[in-house]
């Protein structure tokens, strides 16, 4: 097997395959955590490990699965690995942990992992299962950083907690745009980035 | 009156799309007409007011610290609430699987229109978002969790069915090719958020 080929599920979902833009999974969290660009990093870290773990295990446990209570089984091992990552989340930095709330658990229904679940670990071998989660979950990703970038760089002049936006600026009569911190804009900014993607890539227009 | 303004409150000001984006992935999908719009609302609202109570007393007399006190002193020390996620997402997808049951036999119309959705009820954000959410707030009975569990079913049964409603409309008009389909759904969505956003200042 050429060397591109194996490497295929890892390099799709970035861009071409984008979980986010192009299979409208996991819309839910990538709205709700990205008012600052910490929270997000955390949450792709997060979301990526429980999606690389889960895909490999139940592409291991795949023959052993009889298909009618496959769900819950699926279910069973997410929850594991949520209820993993969340503890080491508090023990390893509270702060965030607290920002991110109920989203931690809801990775459990995180549609990405239920969806690539369903359409790759249950069919394919365990590598390229793992391949495959970790490039769904860096796809998943990079959407979130570039929203969280634009909604807290206009939003509150910040990038991850530093002032990037002068002083002098402020005295000029720049203001943030309270606007970008509230969750609807979030939506827009994803419309944006949909927007500009399918502009490029003529073949995933409707 | 408290749970009156708590019903209201989870309806309008706290709904569960446009305040938390909870069960976004369903609401976009299967929001391209009314009728099956309007069905997998009802069936959202149904599970949840089923799901919450239950959970609720699953949280009260098994999981939080201390709440096995009722099978003896010998208990009161035990803290069994890192179970919560399983035990939770258990019930979710049981209640999910009866309903499906019931739903294939009495209106199978609304079945075929549900398809794959109908099961993913049981991975609806919204859903565990809500449980999660009356565990996070600590309501004080399971009378309380069942009016909140409703009032979200009901505020997110509303977002849909106009989501839907607008998205007929858009077959119709002239929209930049880039953005028909997907995008512009994420924009009215957006725009509907902020239209919402005038409730935050009623005070209840």
């Amino acid at each position: 097997m050429n060397r591109k080929k194996t490497f295929l599920p890892l390099f799709n979902p970035l861009s071409k395959d984008n979980p986010v833009i192009v299979q409208v999974l996991g819309i839910c969290s990538a709205l709700a955590v990205t008012a600052k660009m910490e929270p997000a990093l955390v949450m792709t870290i997060s979301v990526t490990a429980v999606l690389a773990l889960s895909n490999v295990i139940i592409s291991l446990l795949r023959n052993t699965i009889p298909s009618s209570i496959r769900i819950i089984v699926q279910l069973v091992v997410v929850a594991a690995l949520v209820v993993i990552v969340d503890q080491v989340l508090k023990a390893w930095n509270y702060e965030v942990s607290k920002a991110l709330s109920v989203f931690i658990g809801l990775i459990i229904t995180n549609c990405i992992i239920m969806g690539r679940l369903e359409a790759f670990g249950l069919n394919n071998r365990p590598w390229a299962s793992f391949l495959d989660g970790v490039g769904n979950g860096l796809g998943y990703g990079i959407i979130l950083i570039i929203v969280s970038f634009f909604r807290e760089l206009l939003g509150s002049g910040t990038l991850f907690g530093c002032t990037v936006i002068p002083q002098s600026w402020y005295e000029a009569g720049y203001m943030n745009n309270g606007l970008m911190i509230l969750p609807p804009m979030a939506l827009i900014v994803v419309a944006c980035i949909i927007w500009a993607h399918r502009s490029i890539n003529k073949d995933l227009q409707e | 009156m408290e749970n009156l303004n708590l019903f209201i409150k989870s309806i309008f000001i706290d709904n569960m799309i446009f305040a938390y984006f909870l069960g976004m992935c369903s609401f976009l999908a299967v929001s391209k007409n009314v009728k099956t719009a309007f069905g997998l609302g009802i069936a959202v609202t149904f599970v949840l007011m089923i799901a919450l109570p239950v959970c609720w007393c699953i949280n009260h007399y098994i999981l939080e610290p201390g709440a096995l006190v009722w099978l003896g002193a010998e208990y009161a020390e035990t803290d069994l609430s890192f179970l919560g996620l399983i035990m939770f997402i258990a019930v979710i997808a049981a209640l999910v699987q009866i309903l499906e049951m019931v739903i294939e036999k009495y209106s199978p119309g609304l079945y075929n229109s549900l398809g794959i959705f109908l099961p993913l009820i049981a991975v609806n954000c919204a859903i565990l978002g809500a449980v999660l959410f009356m565990q996070q707030r600590e309501f004080a009975s399971a009378w309380t969790s069942t009016v909140y569990g409703v009032g979200s079913g009901i505020g997110w049964l509303l977002a849909i069915t106009c989501l839907a409603a607008i998205r007929e409309r858009l077959n119709v008009e002239v929209v930049p090719k880039p953005l028909r389909g997907i995008g512009i759904t994420f924009i009215i969505t957006g725009l509907m958020g902020i239209a919402f956003m005038s409730f935050l200042g009623i005070k209840l």
